[in-house]
């Protein structure tokens, strides 16, 4: 079966080419139907390559395949092709199976939309560029599916384009990502200027031949890419404004797949990071930091997806904090159990926005969990999840996360732990507000509400999904290594945890007992807070509400004096320093010129004369010089 | 083994023989001008049929060179299908025309722009004039590409002014008369110093061998050092520097974008800026490898600060042609990064970049044009909301702009990666600077895009509601859309052909500079007495 790993890219890629010339002919709800087809079927290859490949004994679990020879120049030649590993098969099958969850949820999410086809062209291509992403042999491809999913979601955040806010939202995204990219292409270029190759079993086999600062300049300049596309500090804005795309896109690219792409690039390349522990320091710091910020901007939003949006750039700096202190497998762990409960909180939250009339204030809602009891207890199971209550998926993972930061560090485990408090109490605060309390959407205005559930397409996959997010954990089970599951499959590509190295059962339990103290305080403060108050201007101070101004700085430090320097080389150096310097020589010999000949010309024999004489001079010179 | 290289050799001289069973390239130089002699004898009101003739021709042209690629060989580095004709042989001219792998794909590019042009960019007031200088304007550049006569190559490169001069003077927008001038007298000083620097380099040729030539084949073994290579190779690139544009020679670049008509537009951006960058490629780097190596970190320096300089001036242009322009300035600084930097993949890089470049920007001023019939503006201000009416003519200029700012899987992508990774092995920090190129590029393009295409209402004129692509202009912009997919997803086919030619040109380089290097440790003794 493994050799129909091939297929798993195509299926989406033709999903693509068929309804990107044909979609708007083939209609509502057709169109969307064949691209969750398309999905499906990638799945289903996918479950089947990952039977072949566990099938095989553990030493022979990588295969790469090459298609064709994509260019030669010099020394260099790339590829292009799919390696299959454990690694890039978790990847694939978490991003085909939630993609057909999230395909088949749009179909009824966007039933009205006019542009209906159009979403799910997008949507196919998005599927297409991200597992190309995971499943690339070498970086050149790994980059063009990073790319790829960075224009889709381009597009999809613009989606509503005739919405200013959703078109300046997509440019920003993409402008974000192009930053971290410069930082991927240099380290491409780094490796190709030293290995003359970007295929992964290359570079890792030739480790060796690079010095330890081209090692900690790859590993950095990699990571300013991961930064970019993963919004960690200081590249986070963007995926705040995201939340502009339709809710669909919201789950699949902005919380479970793309912004993951990062986590996995690291995860990629462990063999490199591997060599140099303090870039790992930076990462696993950068990470933490990027959690905790992100979860105290959280406690202050009241935008239903930006409490979300916040949400996932604080949960995957819980991911490059894993990736920091060398638990790769615990990175995959939580980004594979987040992506469960993640989807899940933004697809149940698509089911109220649906509802309320695309109302997404919580401040304007409440009381739903009566009109919408399945919505209401699904969301009630991701709350639990993400908060980390034991026995949720995200108790788990995260779990898994904060015992590895405590070997390397007890502070990047307080500041984990800390913001774990925040995250169970923040979420909390969200599920309080929109489900329990007084229905104030009743008063605020819109009289003819009705919400209540979404239709089957809708319902079924959170219910797919709630059910991974209760379950999940079991695939990492921390009780010996028969019950690691995750761990000793991602064994041969990423290495086994540190813990494993000095864990006694006693230190598991201890961290078991505080991981569910922290969430379960956190979610008991949220629960006397919020309970029946709607404001508390105390709790929701405007920096954090304006995400600590790092967007603000952004744009009065960086985005305005570009402006104004680029306003300046138009219009100064351009027009008067450059252009006047041309018009002045050319004014300077028109004059002189007009002076020692007294002629009234135009602009053409001026120069004619202007140039012979030049020209003889140089003739002259040359023939002087070469002794004729 | 015996019997493989045998039949290799059957082959290569195969090829050689049917290369040799037609003059190829002087009929690709040849075919427009005699139909451009035909249409001076059809009367003026036979619109049909002038323009049925230009659009035969320059298909023809078309065929021929899809034939010159089929029979070019693909490992050879040398000049293919030459011919030669002593034309004065008591001045050294002749008419020797030959193509290898840095010329081929930019005849290719020229002879596809061309029908093109006629067919999606033709001007409606006097046909047969617009057709006559159009087909010469063919002409010319492609006897600039083809060229292995520096006189011959000055002479097309120059007959090129002419006709362009007409098309925008005659057909251009309101500021064109101005804007005309000013890019016939830049160009033309340009061109006075390439002049004067090719009769020098042939009497120091003819003053080392006794044999006055202008063949680049015999000048690259005249023997150009110190300062006379400075002296020359700088006369010979303020000609292409202004051609091309590179900065700081650029200022003419965006008044003459903004008021040629499209046609204009498109083969200057698409085909003439190439025959600056060409030059540099061609006669720089083969005539004064010395003075390149030794004046490479200026160029290169100039090159990034063209990048750099053009994006951030394109992102603060209000109308959409000058904005190409800008960008376009900034593509040129990256032709010109790769060039300089001289290493095998940033030459090849520079190379496919320049046939990549001719492409996205053919199609963007075709798009430009295409909106411009349906707004009559360029200002960037007063174009809104196209996407909601005409959601494929957004399709493809996505695509196209996506395309400029190098995303992987489309054409840009491929030069611009090979060009940064050389740059990057031979002079890093230059490489590093560039790289913020690629992040400048998606700012200004997607800020123009979401001005134009997103936002509310789209501003209708209730008389003349938007309409989409028509078919027309759909068959006009798809050649253009399918190369831009297929060079970005299988450049092989292109690089294998470009590479044994640059592979030659850069141990050239290097094999002069050696032997330099040599003579000059050989004389310093006799320098010191």
């Amino acid at each position: 079966m493994i050799h129909a790993a091939f297929l798993i890219p195509l299926f989406p890629l033709v999903g693509f080419l068929i309804l990107a010339p044909f979609g708007r002919r083939i209609g509502n709800p057709i169109a969307g139907w064949i691209a969750t087809l398309m999905v499906l079927a990638s799945f289903v290859v996918t479950v089947l390559v990952f039977a072949g490949v566990a099938g095989e004994p553990v030493a022979s679990r990588l295969h790469v395949e090459n298609w064709f020879t994509w260019l030669n120049s010099g020394q260099l030649s790339i590829g292009v092709g799919i390696q299959v590993d454990p690694l890039s098969l978790t990847m694939a099958m978490f991003i085909t199976g939630i993609s057909t969850l999230i395909h088949c949820y749009s179909v009824g999410y966007m039933k009205l939309d006019e542009q209906f086809s159009k979403f799910f062209v997008y949507l196919n291509l998005f599927v297409f560029s991200m597992l190309m992403l995971v499943l690339g042999e070498n970086l050149v491809i790994t980059f063009l599916g990073w790319e790829g999913v960075g224009v889709c979601s381009y597009f999809l955040i613009a989606f509503w384009f005739t919405r200013p806010s959703a078109a300046s939202a997509g440019k920003k995204a993409m402008i974000y990502n192009r930053v971290g990219d410069g930082g991927f292409l240099l380290a491409l270029f780094l490796l190709i200027d030293k290995l003359h190759s970007l295929t992964f079993t290359t570079i890792f086999s030739h480790l060796s031949q690079l010095s330890p600062t081209d090692l900690t300049a790859v590993s950095l300049l990699l990571f300013v890419g991961a930064v970019g596309k993963s919004a960690q500090l200081p590249l986070f804005p963007w995926l705040a404004d995201a939340m502009e795309g339709p809710t669909p896109v919201s789950a699949l690219i902005h919380a479970a797949t793309m912004v993951t792409a990062g986590v996995y690039l690291m995860c990629r390349v462990n063999p490199i990071l591997h060599l140099v522990p303090n870039a790992g320091h930076l990462i696993a710091w950068i990470g933490v930091a990027t959690a905790f910020i992100a979860a105290t901007i959280g406690c202050a939003q009241t935008d239903i997806k930006k409490v979300l949006a916040y949400s996932t750039v604080s949960q995957l700096g819980y991911m490059f904090l894993a990736v920091g202190c060398g638990a790769y497998d615990a990175a995959i762990f939580l980004m594979l159990t987040h992506a469960f409960y993640k989807a899940l909180l933004f697809l149940a939250s698509g089911s109220v926005i649906h509802a309320m009339d695309d109302e997404q204030d919580i401040k304007n809602m409440g009381a739903l969990r009566r009109a919408m009891p399945l919505t209401s207890a699904t969301f009630f199971i991701g709350w639990l999840s993400i908060a980390g209550i034991p026995p949720f998926s995200g108790f788990w993972a995260k779990g898994d996360v904060l015992s590895n930061a405590w070997v390397v560090s007890p502070a990047l485990w307080a500041v984990g732990a800390v913001t774990a408090i925040l995250t169970a109490y923040y979420m909390g605060r969200q599920y309080l507000l929109v489900f329990l309390g007084e229905p104030r959407w009743k008063k605020a205005g819109a009289g003819s509400l009705h919400p209540h559930d979404a239709s089957w397409q809708m319902s079924m996959p959170l219910v797919v999904l709630a059910v991974l997010a209760s379950f999940g954990g079991l695939i990492n089970l921390p009780f010996g290594p028969h019950l690691t599951f995750l761990e000793s499959w991602l064994a041969p590509v990423v290495g086994s945890g540190l813990l494993h190295n000095t864990d006694s059962t006693l230190q598991l339990w201890m961290f078991g007992v505080a991981d569910a103290v922290f969430a379960i305080g956190g979610a008991t403060i949220a629960l006397s807070l919020w309970r029946n108050v709607v404001n508390r201007p105390a709790l929701e101070p405007q920096f954090l509400f304006m995400a600590w101004f790092l967007d603000a700085s952004i744009d009065r430090f960086i985005a305005r004096p570009s402006s104004a320097l680029a306003l300046f080389s138009a219009r100064v150096v351009d027009r008067q320093v450059i252009d006047g310097a041309v018009n002045g020589v050319a004014g300077l010999f028109k004059v002189s010129a007009g002076r020692l000949r007294r002629l009234q010309t135009g602009y053409v024999r001026t120069y004619a004369l202007v140039i012979i004489s030049g020209l003889v001079i140089m003739v002259a010179y040359f023939m002087i010089r070469s002794g004729l | 083994m015996d019997h493989q290289t045998l039949s290799t050799v059957l082959q290569v001289s195969g090829a050689i023989s049917r290369q040799q069973a037609f003059p190829f390239l002087t009929a690709i130089i040849l075919v427009p001008v005699f139909a451009a002699s035909l249409i001076l004898a059809i009367p003026r009101d036979a619109r049909r049929l002038i323009r049925g003739v230009a659009l035969v021709a320059s298909v023809a042209v078309l065929g021929i060179s899809a034939a010159v690629i089929d029979l070019f060989r693909t490992g050879d580095g040398g000049y293919q299908m030459v011919s030669n004709h002593m034309w004065a042989p008591g001045l050294g001219i002749s008419w020797s025309i030959g193509v290898d792998g840095i010329s081929l794909f930019l005849v290719a590019l020229t002879s596809l722009l061309f029908p093109l042009v006629l067919f999606g960019a033709y001007a409606r007031q006097n046909t047969k004039s617009f057709s006559v200088w159009i087909l010469l304007l063919e002409a010319g550049c492609l006897g600039s590409f083809l060229s292995l006569d520096l006189l011959m190559f000055f002479l097309f490169f120059e007959a090129t002014l002419v006709p362009i001069y007409f098309l925008m003077v005659s057909w251009g927008h309101e500021g064109r008369n101005r804007a005309a001038m000013k890019f016939l007298v830049y160009t033309f000083v340009g061109s006075a110093f390439l002049l004067v620097g090719a009769i020098a380099l042939a009497f120091m040729h003819q003053s080392q061998t006794g044999l006055l030539t202008f063949d680049i084949r015999s000048l690259v073994h005249t023997h150009v050092s110190g300062t006379e290579g400075v002296l020359l190779m700088l006369a010979f690139t303020f000609a292409f520097a202004v051609k091309a544009p590179i900065w700081p020679f650029h200022t003419w670049s965006p008044d003459t974008y903004a008021e040629a008509p499209a046609s204009a537009s498109i083969i200057l951006g698409g085909v003439m800026a190439k025959l600056g960058t060409y030059g540099i490629v061609r006669f720089d780097l083969e005539l004064f490898p010395h003075a390149t190596i030794l004046l490479a970190p200026l160029f290169l320096t100039l090159g990034v600060i063209g990048i750099i300089y053009g994006g951030i001036v394109a992102a603060q242009q209000r109308d959409l042609k000058r904005l190409v322009a800008f960008s376009s300035l900034s593509h040129m600084g990256f032709i010109v990064l790769g060039a300089f930097a001289l290493t095998g993949e940033s030459v090849s890089g520079a190379v496919v970049e320049m046939l990549n470049h001719g492409l996205y920007t053919a199609a963007l001023f075709l798009l430009i044009a295409m909106i411009y019939s349906r707004r009559r503006t360029f200002e960037i201000a007063r174009l809104r909301g196209l996407q909601g009416a005409a959601p494929v003519m957004a399709g493809i200029f996505t695509l196209v702009m996506l395309a400029s700012i190098g995303v992987p899987g489309l054409n840009g992508f491929v030069g611009e990666f090979l060009i940064l990774a050389g740059t990057f092995a031979a002079h890093r920090w230059w490489a590093v600077v560039a790289v913020l190129g690629v992040v400048i590029s998606a700012v200004y393009m997607l800020w123009a895009y979401q001005q134009i295409f997103h936002a509310s209402q789209p501003m209708t004129d209730p008389k003349e509601p938007l309409r989409d692509l028509t078919t027309r202009e759909r068959l006009v912009l798809v050649p253009l859309v399918v190369l831009i997919v297929a060079l970005g997803v299988y450049p092989k086919p292109v690089l294998d052909r470009i590479e044994p030619a640059v592979n030659q040109l850069i141990m050239h380089v290097h094999q002069v500079e050696a032997t330099n290097a040599l003579n000059a440790n050989a004389l310093s003794p006799l320098e010191g007495r």
